[in-house]
């Protein structure tokens, strides 16, 4: 089975509230996928038709080629998690694993070993009541690897997680993804997904508003953008616009030249015998280019009440 | 960017996929929630612990003596046949038969009185001390004979009591009768016997078959039936009988029920008699066959009417008896369910559970994890009422069993009557118990499902099942609505519990304050199983249909 996941014009209302408006997009292997937008725009609803959990009015959610409810012990083939507290607080944890591994006829040695992945052991003999967020966070991304699925579907998996916890979901998605994984995370927070996402599927009103690789849209909200620091201001002005940039003066010493390359500006300044103290290409944040991204788009600004769910 | 990307594998074994993975998976859930195993625990604990609590607590009210007489306790009555408790206390005139032979007599009269209380003992189950009586000695009131008082032909195995018969027989309301082994009972021609309009009866015994005839006048005459009695000796005692029940009145109130029970007496007169056949001497001798169960026949008494006799006079022959010939029947109480009473708690318990083990997967939002982990949400559904059906079965069957001989033993000791019961009913009074709580539980499960609140659910099931049965045999509906309740309810099904048979020859109010269900034990099952299958399918047919 390929991994990967292909969601085409999926629409669905509840009532007369539009949840999903036509929702198209692929997630690819090996990468993540991140899967932003504000509040209602229908990620957690799609989500849940992709695990057949509700019933979309029109369209497709296919995982590796089929429909979730049409695979045989589906968490080998798919591992989610939606909702980090739906467990029985008189449960522990490591029992919570146990039904789910049984259910799929997985060994209990998959239990111990998701609990070591995600660094659960200590707390796993504890009843799940008594867990924080981070903890349940932890518990919920062990039970979507209990069937060593190659596709995982993350909602909000940094929820409620520390400063730490969001270091090691980081790097534990990197690892994760690399190994081919297609993983699709949902957020409403880019910046969580700072060096992690390798694609950015952004939603709103229940429709994809962009689909791009990361790489390219941090290179376009970047620019060309070069921070020149240097006493002869004036000068470099002049050669710099000569050579075609738009130069504007940040404050006294600080210049931002547009449209040149830093290698090309730090040539063009040797050249003419300016000195400078800095020469520094800017980079734009995944949160900047997503801002940037979603700046025009009236699904940002004005979100309708529609349904949460 | 995909190029590079070999997509990922999973590692981990294949597996057999299917219906017991998920019913194991469901098992785990159960057993690692500490708070539903302690649940489990206390419902098996409360069948034993009613049953043993009102065991403990009942003392012997049967069969005391006649006012002021030491209250020895009950006499067990014998068994039939067929190993039923019995009333066996008819006055038989009797000459030894060998081999086949036949016996015609013609009835002539039936008549019967009430013998007052301070003759015989009081009413079974009535309260002690006796009822509202008449003064003692009075003589006996002209009450006529009772409607199932009996006359006719007797053919018994021996003069034990409980011993193999059977008999053709007129009775003052219920007409012709070919009865035999105190169960079987086969209508013949209608009407009361008078001096205007007699009957003519024969039993003719050939081999096992023993076959009834009725006639108006002794030239045409009618088959009643034919009955088989295997291995009834060869050698056997036949001629006359006449029988009675005592007289009791029922009163059901509430808390409880009543009955005021008078012995009564009946007496036939019988001509023409004619004998064919194996008949060996000349003589005919009467007696009373032995003690009976049903106080009211103690023998002893000293009062000819109780006593009985017989008086022949010119080929008439006038015989006087007491005693009954026919099932013991008695209000369950004395019947080996009486040690389960506390099945209601434990069907509580059960259905609590049933309906938390799929409520709190609502309220927890669970049930997502749960119809992700099996697409197929049929299979969720049946996976939990396999394993709650399991449970329940399981802890009812070792409660059941383990009650119903302690709390016998207890109620023997305790001075108490308890009506023997056959293995195979036993058998099914117990099982039952345990599939009664299991399919109460899967039903419970199936409630949880369409409802989705735990409260609710679990409210509409007890209200549907638990409900109905405690409002009826507590008495506190009147016997025709508490009947109504037990056929449509679920409640029906504590009907497999009954062990004691209504038999339309003995007249008693088989009603469930007294341990007599409307419907046969597993016609009341038959209605609990068609409400789970009921609410199961529109369970699974909702789950599948809505969006989790």
């Amino acid at each position: 089975m390929e991994a990967t996941v292909e969601v085409t014009g999926l629409r669905k209302r509840y009532g007369p509230a539009v949840a999903l408006d036509g929702m198209t997009f692929t997630v690819a292997p090996g990468l993540v996928t991140a899967f932003v937008g504000p509040n209602g725009a229908g990620k957690s609803t799609t989500m849940r038709v992709i695990l057949g959990l509700d019933r979309a009015d029109e369209g497709s959610a296919l995982v590796g080629g089929r429909w979730y409810r049409d695979l045989r012990q589906p968490l080998r083939h798919l591992g989610a998690l939606l909702d980090p507290a739906a467990l029985h607080p008189a449960r522990r944890g490591r029992d919570h694993l146990l039904w789910l591994a049984r259910s799929q006829a997985l060994p209990t040695g998959r239990v111990d070993e998701v609990l070591r992945l995600t660094g659960l052991e200590s707390a796993a003999r504890r009843r799940t009541g008594g867990y924080s967020l981070g903890m349940r966070q932890r518990l919920g991304i062990a039970a979507a690897l209990l069937g060593d699925p190659p596709v995982l579907i993350l909602d909000e998996p940094f929820n409620g997680l520390d400063p730490e916890g969001i270091v090691w979901m980081r790097g534990f998605l990197r690892a994760l993804a690399a190994e081919g994984r297609a993983i699709l995370v949902s957020s409403h927070l880019m910046s969580e997904l700072q060096d992690t996402a390798g694609h950015l599927v952004v939603v709103g009103r229940g429709r994809v508003v962009a689909d791009t690789g990361v790489a390219e849209l941090i290179a376009a909200a970047s620019g060309d953008r070069v921070t020149l620091r240097t006493v002869e201001r004036t000068e470099a002005m002049t050669v710099l616009a000569g050579a075609g940039a738009t130069v504007t003066v940040t404050d006294r010493e600080t210049l931002t030249v547009s449209g040149l390359p830093a290698g090309r500006v730090v040539a063009l300044l040797n050249e003419a015998g300016l000195p400078f103290s800095e020469v520094s290409a800017h980079r734009a944040t995944l949160e900047e280019a997503y801002m940037e991204l979603t700046r025009d788009a009236v699904e940002f600004r004005a979100p309708r009440p529609e349904a949460a769910r | 960017m995909t190029d590079t990307i070999t997509p990922y594998r999973s590692t981990v074994p294949a597996a057999r996929d299917g219906l017991p993975a998920l019913v194991r998976a469901e098992w785990t859930k159960f057993r690692t929630v500490r708070g539903w195993v302690v649940a489990a625990v206390v419902a098996l604990l409360l069948m034993p612990l009613f049953g043993l609590l009102g065991a403990a607590g009942s003392h012997g009210e049967v069969g005391g003596g006649p006012g002021g007489e030491s209250r020895a306790g009950h006499r067990a009555p014998p068994t039939g046949p067929g190993g039923e408790a019995v009333n066996d206390g008819p006055y038989f005139v009797h000459r030894p038969l060998a081999g086949d032979g036949t016996v015609t007599v013609r009835v002539t009269s039936l008549t019967g009185v009430v013998l007052p209380l301070g003759n015989g003992p009081g009413g079974l189950g009535g309260p002690a001390g006796g009822g509202p009586a008449g003064p003692a000695g009075v003589p006996p009131t002209e009450g006529g004979a009772q409607p199932w008082a009996k006359a006719g032909i007797l053919l018994k195995e021996s003069a034990e009591p409980g011993s193999a018969y059977a008999a053709v027989m007129v009775t003052a309301d219920h007409g012709v009768r070919l009865q035999h082994n105190f169960t079987g009972d086969t209508a013949g021609p209608p009407g009361a016997v008078t001096a205007d309009a007699p009957r003519w009866l024969r039993l003719t015994r050939a081999g096992d078959l023993l076959t009834g005839y009725a006639s108006p006048d002794g030239e045409a005459w009618t088959t009643v039936g034919t009955v088989r009695l295997p291995g009834l000796p060869s050698s056997v005692l036949a001629g006359l009988f006449v029988a009675t029940p005592g007289d009791e009145t029922f009163e059901q109130h509430l808390g409880g029920f009543e009955s005021i029970g008078e012995p009564a007496a009946a007496t036939a007169t019988f001509d023409e008699l004619d004998t064919q056949g194996g008949f060996a001497g000349s003589d005919w001798s009467g007696q009373r066959i032995g003690a009976t169960g049903r106080p009211g026949g103690a023998p002893g008494t000293g009062d000819p009417l109780v006593e009985g006799g017989f008086d022949v006079s010119r080929g008439t022959f006038t015989l006087t008896g007491s005693g009954d010939i026919a099932p013991f029947v008695t209000e369950g109480a004395a019947a080996v369910e009486r040690t389960l009473v506390g099945t209601f708690a434990t069907l509580t318990v059960a259905v609590v559970l049933g309906v938390l083990f799929i409520a709190t997967e609502y309220r927890r939002g669970l049930i997502r994890v749960s119809v992700a982990a099996s697409p197929r949400r049929g299979r969720v559904l049946a996976a939990k009422a396999t394993v709650i059906g399991a449970i329940t079965f399981v802890l009812g069957l070792v409660a059941a069993a383990v009650t119903v001989p302690l709390g016998r033993r207890l109620l023997r000791d305790n001075g108490n009557l308890v009506l023997p019961t056959d293995g195979l009913t036993e058998l099914r009074v117990v099982v039952g118990t345990a599939a009664l709580l299991a399919v109460a539980a899967v039903l419970a499960v199936a409630v949880g499902t369409i409802l989705r609140r735990g409260a609710g659910a679990a409210a509409g099931v007890i209200v549907l099942t638990v409900l109905p049965y405690v409002l009826a045999v507590a008495a506190v509906l009147p016997a025709g609505a508490a009947q109504w309740l037990l056929r449509i309810t679920p409640a029906a099904g504590f009907a497999i519990q009954q062990s004691v048979v209504a038999y339309p020859q003995v007249g008693h109010p088989y009603t469930p304050v007294a341990g007599y269900f409307p419907l046969a034990p597993w016609a009341g099952f038959a209605v609990l199983c068609g409400w789970t299958v009921l609410a199961l399918g529109l369970a699974t047919y909702l789950l599948r249909r809505r969006d989790a």
